[in-house]
């Protein structure tokens, strides 16, 4: 005891004591920390956990077929082998994976460049062939994988991290007898980070391996083909290992979209047109001494009592199979370069073009709306001349005084020109009275011209009458930019800075000559083909203006619910039943004797009555238009080509083909009912099974019964 | 004592009855009634404790547990055993005793230590600290380097204040202790086992304090660290990866992948239980094995994952106590000897403490060190063992100096 207090001097204790305070403040800090992270922050990191440690696995929900009127697969899904490639397992080796592209570019016959492009993303700066889907997704390669690639790439699978070999259930347009239908079913590609952001909070939300419809009928019912993807999701540790499974969500497999498309007949359509455009290409055109372009066309075959389309070909066409897998480069240019004159459009109702004489049943009806007498008699000259300027006959011929229903027939233009001028005039001429009737526009109107037929499917454009509210619209959007070039004037006196002088001086002002070009469908009026089988089917079934429909309905996967598309009207001709009694009638002397006689010699007129009108419409600096509309109390179809000629000329033979075909008429005019493919339009739809499978007879490329039916001109 | 009970009627009764081996144990003044109960149920308290988040986190680490989910619980307890039994030899023993086998025990650790660096030992974790020995099992010689530089440097700091001569240790006899301490911290600084290094420099700092050694020894010790750690910051001596491996604590950003993925996912867990937490065995964290080495150096993150709040507490206010009895050995003790060892001690679980909780909540870096007691490893428990033996022999020993 004695020595204690000389050990334990004073400056030890005071250290141990310091000792001590340290010690606890540390494992204060520690406590405050830890309730630091547990109880104010707490709640953050538990959210944290919980992502961590949950994986989704999704399984893509096969997509709905889309049929056509009697279940003939359109579009249906095939099981490829495809192969893909990881970009975010490839960005981790040292090479940007170079080195495994090349090796896969080897195994797959493809070129290393060919292979680099598939896999990069696509930006503003990066043409295709690129990849717009999500960069964490496997970006598909090639789909065409043989099995022996496949397994090739996967025994060595060291060899090839981050390739991936798999059967996959891809999209196949499987163009049943030669039906292509290639705008009319559109074609898919994968979703983009924008769309899955749009879509996050809506009905159907996206999902990362989406593939969604682009154009036609994969777009329109985009959600109902789609379905609904199965998420399972897993709990699970570090390494990725499955240890439980959270709440998950049931995948629905996509609905079938059943069409009025009948496969037969729009194979039919395609090939004759496409004929009808090659046989064009043979004719001479005197005006340009030149043979006619033919540089492209559309055909539109509808039932004249719903509206619902039975054919509609766009030409030129393409293979919608090339966007399957990712579009390759050279396909994507061909379908989308300068000099591919557009495929993708489908011209059935994104093509417009003046209607020339085919516009003439508006004009009549405007006539008659405007006080004239359908059966008076009204001077069909030669020509027609207004202040110095002469308007031509289109032949050149005249056929004296004549009833509007004969005019009609043999397509008399100073009839439509008088009448149009003198309405003109009497709204008041260059100065518009303020209570005019404009007959000639808003009759055009009322025919649902200047606007969407409302068809289903996306795109469609409106057309446009060329009335006095557009010309001064149309003025006032351009009146800058020609008077800029009207300032040469007049040392320059070519006619693009004479028409620039006149538009800045005049283009608000709708002139007579204006109004005489429109009573023919020429000059700024545009139509588009699906307005024309609208309007034509609609003087066919009585006056009701049908919202087109290729859509007729859908049709769950389990084939328990079944939703009808339903035709829907968007107006009624503005004619009395008398008036479209005698319009019919007049069409129908077309056929028999008029403008288009020629091309129905021998038809069954009393058994199946046709009508029909002829359209060749001008175009400044381009060959003429070909139009040609025609319907039965079935039917209706129209046919243009551009740069093809004549109406019925072009046109003609190849619409009579595709009578022949659905009536089984013989080129002689016999009617062979077990030939015919659809006398009748086909109203009930394709047998469900109880499975909700839809099962079709396979068919055939239809051939028609005689080697050269077109009949030769007169 | 001699008398045999067959001559009873001649047997005198004694004053104070025999006593039995429990009367012996438990006698006013046996060693057992000496001892640091609280001390020692802590500790207990603690291994008991560990063995359980020890058996949370190896249950599904089949690549770890050799099919056994029991595998690490077990051995931990058994780690617990053995430990309990060093403490006991030691107390028996007597610090004192040990006193006199120092040299001995100081030159095994080093060449213990020197052993690492040859083939013999074992690289864990990019860290040459282990000793692979026969049988399966390996030995981390740092551990008990802990023990003995604090026992060395205690013998030569106190000797000749103990005897008397000296109110304090004078310079040379401070050089002479942080020689024997070098030694050591240089072959385990070679391997490199950085954390022991860290915590060794907390024993010699501990242990200078209580030795009563000049301020300026403590000053300079402390500059000398100062100033080592900005030299090879600044002199460039270490990569830039280092340099972001040592930072990501703070911001586990700076190295994603290795420490920082540790950082962040022992942060997650910890913050993930909230004040009760999610049940022991039912943390997502550690039943998914998102935590590396979580059975040892970051066994933490299972209590604060699965027993909160509530439980992490716990394992602190535990360590609290721990270190509150070993300063009171400290400051009781009537040698400077006890008191140097003692406070060897309370620095060294301190600071590891400190260090190994610290980096699983982001507040330190991250190094190779295990939570006293708690985390699995048996060189540790084995070494923390010893370290309450001590610091019970110092106590039980006191009332002896005392009567000296």
């Amino acid at each position: 005891m004695s020595n204690l207090p000389e050990t334990r001097t004073s400056r030890v204790s005071v250290r141990l004591i310091a000792i001590q305070i340290l010690v606890f403040s540390l494992l204060l800090t520690l406590g405050g920390r830890l309730w630091y992270l547990q109880i104010r922050n707490g709640q953050e990191y538990a959210n944290e956990a919980r992502s961590n440690h949950v994986q989704q696995v999704i399984e893509p929900a096969t997509r709905g077929s889309i049929l056509d009127a009697r279940g003939v697969p359109l579009a249906d899904n095939q099981t490829r082998l495809v192969v893909s490639a990881s970009r975010t397992e490839l960005l981790k080796m040292k090479d940007d994976g170079k080195a495994v592209l090349g090796r896969l570019a080897k195994v797959l016959g493809m070129s290393d460049k060919e292979i680099r492009n598939k896999v990069r993303l696509c930006d503003s700066k990066t043409p295709q062939p690129c990849w717009n889907g999500s960069p964490y997704q496997p970006i598909p390669i090639t789909d065409e994988a043989t099995t022996q690639q496949a397994l090739q790439i996967r025994e060595r699978s060291e060899d090839f991290p981050g390739i991936s070999a798999e059967p996959t259930a891809v999209r196949r347009y499987a163009a049943p007898g030669d039906a292509n239908t290639a705008q009319v079913l559109g074609y898919l590609s994968p979703v983009t980070d924008e769309e899955i952001n749009k879509a996050k909070n809506s009905r159907s939300p996206l999902l990362r391996s989406d593939q969604i419809g682009r154009s036609g009928l994969e777009r329109q019912y985009d959600d109902y083909l789609r379905g609904k993807a199965a998420v399972t999701r897993y709990e699970v540790d570090n390494l990725g290992r499955v240890i439980g499974q959270a709440n998950s969500e049931k995948g629905q497999a996509g609905a079938s979209v059943v069409t009025s498309v009948d496969a037969r007949v729009q194979a039919i359509a395609e090939k004759q047109l496409d004929q009808a455009m090659k046989d064009a290409r043979q004719v001479h055109d005197k005006n340009t001494g030149t043979n006619y372009k033919a540089d492209s066309g559309a055909v539109v075959v509808m039932e004249a009592k719903t509206g619902r389309v039975v054919a509609m070909a766009s030409n030129p066409t393409y293979d919608p199979n090339a966007w399957v897998g990712g579009i390759s480069g050279k396909d994507y240019a061909h379908l989308t370069g300068k000099d591919s004159n557009y495929p993708l459009l489908n011209r059935a109702i994104q093509g417009q073009a003046a209607p020339g004489s085919i516009f003439k049943v508006i004009s009549t009806s405007a006539a008659i709306n405007a006080g004239y007498d359908f059966n008076g008699h009204y001077p069909c000259t030669s020509s027609y001349s207004i202040g110095g300027q002469v308007f031509k006959n289109f032949e050149g011929e005249g056929h004296g005084d004549i009833s509007l229903g004969r005019a009609l027939e043999v397509s008399c233009d100073t009839v439509f020109y008088r009448l149009s001028h003198e309405e003109w005039k009497k709204d008041g001429g260059d100065k518009p009275k303020k209570d005019r009737h404009d007959w000639f526009y808003k009759t055009a109107h009322q025919f649902g011209l200047g606007k969407e037929t409302g068809i289903d499917l996306p795109n469609e454009v409106s057309g446009r009458v060329p009335d006095r509210k557009w010309k001064h619209d149309f003025w006032m959007a351009n009146k800058a930019g020609w008077c800029e070039q009207a300032k040469a004037w007049p040392k320059k006196k070519d006619f693009g800075t004479k028409l620039a002088r006149e538009g800045c001086l005049e283009g608000m002002k709708l002139h007579a000559y204006d109004s005489i070009n429109y009573a023919i469908g020429q000059g700024d009026t545009l139509v588009t083909p699906i307005q024309m089988a609208t309007i034509y089917a609609a003087i066919s079934n009585g006056g009701t203006l049908y919202d087109p429909t290729v859509g007729k309905a859908i049709v769950s996967p389990d084939g328990k619910h079944i939703q009808m598309i339903k035709p829907k009207s968007h107006g009624k001709l503005p004619d009395t039943s008398k008036t479209l009694r005698q319009i019919d009638s007049a069409l129908a002397g077309v056929a028999v004797r008029g403008t288009a006689a020629w091309r129905f010699q021998g038809w069954p007129q009393d058994k199946i009555p046709m009508h029909a009108k002829t359209g060749t419409a001008e175009v400044y600096g381009k060959q003429t238009t070909s139009w040609f509309a025609t319907y039965t109390k079935d039917y209706t179809i129209v046919m243009t080509i551009s740069q093809g000629g004549t109406g019925s000329g072009a046109s003609g033979p190849a619409v009579r083909n595709i009578y022949n075909a659905l009536y089984g008429v013989s080129p002689e005019g016999e009617i062979d009912p077990k030939t015919a493919l659809l006398p009748k339009p086909q109203a009930s739809l394709p047998k469900i099974e109880g499975d909700g499978t839809i099962k079709a007879q396979p068919i055939k490329p239809y051939v028609l019964p005689s080697p050269s039916p077109s009949g030769s001109p007169q | 004592m001699t008398t045999s009970h067959t001559s009873r009627a001649f047997s005198i009764r004694r004053y104070t009855p025999e006593l039995g081996t429990w009367g012996k144990l438990t006698a006013r003044d046996s060693v057992v009634r000496k001892l640091d109960w609280i001390l020692l149920l802590s500790c207990l308290a603690l291994s008991l404790m560990g063995s359980v988040l020890v058996f949370s986190a190896t249950r599904n680490r089949t690549a770890l547990n050799h099919n056994d989910e029991y595998f690490f619980f077990l051995h931990h307890l058994l780690n617990t055993g053995i430990g309990l039994a060093l403490a006991a030899g030691t107390i028996w023993l007597g610090h004192r005793t040990l006193r006199g086998a120092i040299p001995i025990l100081y030159a095994l650790s080093v060449v213990l230590a020197l052993l690492v660096l040859t083939p013999l030992g074992a690289t864990i974790n990019g860290s040459r600290s282990w000793l692979a020995i026969p049988g399966g099992f390996s030995l981390q010689p740092a551990e008990f380097a802990k023990i003995t530089i604090t026992l060395g440097m205690a013998m030569i700091l106190a000797a000749r204040v103990d005897a008397g001569d000296r109110p304090h240790p004078d310079h040379r006899t401070v050089v002479q202790a942080l020689g024997l301490a070098a030694v050591p911290v240089a072959v385990i600084l070679l391997m490199p086992d950085l954390g022991s290094v860290m915590v060794l420099g907390a024993v010699i700092l501990g242990v200078l304090l209580a030795s009563g050694a000049s301020n300026r020894w403590i000053l300079g010790l402390v500059g000398t660290g100062v100033v080592g750690c900005v030299a090879i910051w600044q002199l460039g001596l270490l990569d830039d990866y280092q340099i972001a491996r040592f930072a990501a604590f703070a911001n586990p950003s700076l190295d994603p992948a290795g420490v920082g993925y540790n950082t962040n996912q022992a942060r997650i867990a910890i913050g993930g239980g909230g004040l009760t937490g999610s049940g022991l065995f039912h943390g997502s964290q550690t039943t998914g094995q998102f935590v590396p080495e979580q059975q040892t150096d970051f066994i933490f993150t299972v209590a604060g994952e699965e027993l909160g709040f509530l439980g992490a507490g716990l394992i602190i206010v535990l360590l609290g106590i721990v270190l509150w009895r070993a300063c009171r050995i400290a400051r009781e003790s009537t040698e400077l000897y006890g008191t140097i060892v003692a406070a060897g001690i309370i620095a060294w679980f301190a600071f590891q403490s400190f260090e190994n909780i610290g980096m699983t909540l982001g507040i330190m870096p991250v190094t190779g060190l295990p939570l006293p007691f708690v985390s699995y490893g048996g060189t540790s428990m084995f070494a923390v063992w010893i370290a309450i033996g001590l610091l019970q022999s110092i106590r039980v020993q006191r009332p002896l100096s005392a009567s000296r």
